[in-house]
């Protein structure tokens, strides 16, 4: 079933369906033959992909605070409770 | 990563024996993502690790009633939701989320004008121009602060469930499966809001990129 091939326009729309392995698979098929014979859309995929990973780096990007001492305080008293009761 | 299911297990059997060292791994492993996630629904940090601190005497609370039906980082984060928006409404903040509309329903995430009219004779609906080629940016520039910071501006100034569904996908690295269970939404309702937050973000790159 190779009727229809995808345009450019279309197939940006297709990204993260791809991506997320949710595409049928025709639609799959065609995705993966359009991208085979065009350089753009080849390099539009990778910038899709290229900004994924950026993103997945905010991660790193850590937020200051010490909430360690607190949070042991918490469990010890849970413990206390849970366990030393009765 | 994940932790193999077994480690999971061991984890939380740990955890109800009150093992201290299986609470502290936990912490360590999800609170700052914890204190991210709070901060799309709180207003300030502080707020946020108040948040964070309920969650986990709910974790530590609940676990004897926590029958594993979910993961336990579902339902980690599906408390810490729920502490989240409690707190939002208290400060007022908090709208309900639409999460099954899609206002944006039917628009194109890349600009039409990059792609030729219908009917241009051999090239419709294909690109005017090749998008550039981020494989030849040096890896110095592509990963530097600057540019997380713009990606981190284009995210912040997003839809809140587009933005949700971004930093728990993309930046928390949460799978399709807990992200859904998590804020109740549906497989393809995610993907939609996945998508149209990392067209955004692309074009926001694309655009600091070429400066």
């Amino acid at each position: 079933m190779t009727v229809d091939r995808l345009t450019c326009r279309e197939l940006v729309e297709l990204v993260t369906d791809y991506l997320e392995n949710a595409l049928p698979p025709e639609d799959r098929a065609r995705f993966e033959a359009h991208i085979a014979g065009c350089h753009s859309c080849t390099s539009f995929l990778e910038q899709m992909r290229r900004t994924i990973l950026l993103t997945g780096k905010l991660s790193e990007e850590s937020l200051n605070g010490d909430s360690g001492d607190e949070l042991l305080k918490i469990f010890r008293n849970w413990k206390k409770s849970n366990f030393e009761s009765e | 990563m994940e932790a193999a299911p077994e480690n999971a297990t061991q984890l939380l059997e740990a955890l109800r024996q009150g093992d201290e060292m299986a609470f502290t791994t936990l912490v360590d492993k999800y609170q700052a993502s914890m204190v991210r996630v709070a901060m799309l629904y709180v207003s300030s940090h502080f707020v946020a690790e108040e948040v964070v601190q309920e969650t986990w005497i709910g974790v530590l609370k609940g676990l004897a009633k926590f029958e594993g039906r979910s993961s336990l980082k579902t339902w980690i984060y599906s408390i810490l939701i729920n502490r989240a928006k409690t707190h939002a409404q208290r400060e007022g903040r908090y709208v309900q989320l639409s999460l099954d509309e899609d206002s944006e329903a039917g628009e194109p995430t890349v600009s039409p004008d990059r792609f030729n009219p219908a009917d241009n004779p051999l090239y419709a609906h294909h690109w005017v121009a090749r998008p550039d080629d981020w494989r030849e940016i040096p890896e110095e520039v592509l990963v530097s602060h600057e540019t997380l910071e713009r990606i981190q501006q284009a995210i912040d100034a997003l839809p809140p469930n587009q933005r949700m569904v971004i930093t728990l996908r993309d930046i928390e690295q949460l799978s399709s499966e807990e992200v859904c269970n998590i804020l109740e939404i549906s497989e393809t309702n995610q993907r939609v809001l996945l998508h149209r937050a990392r067209a955004k973000v692309r074009a926001a790159l694309e655009q600091y990129l070429r400066q």
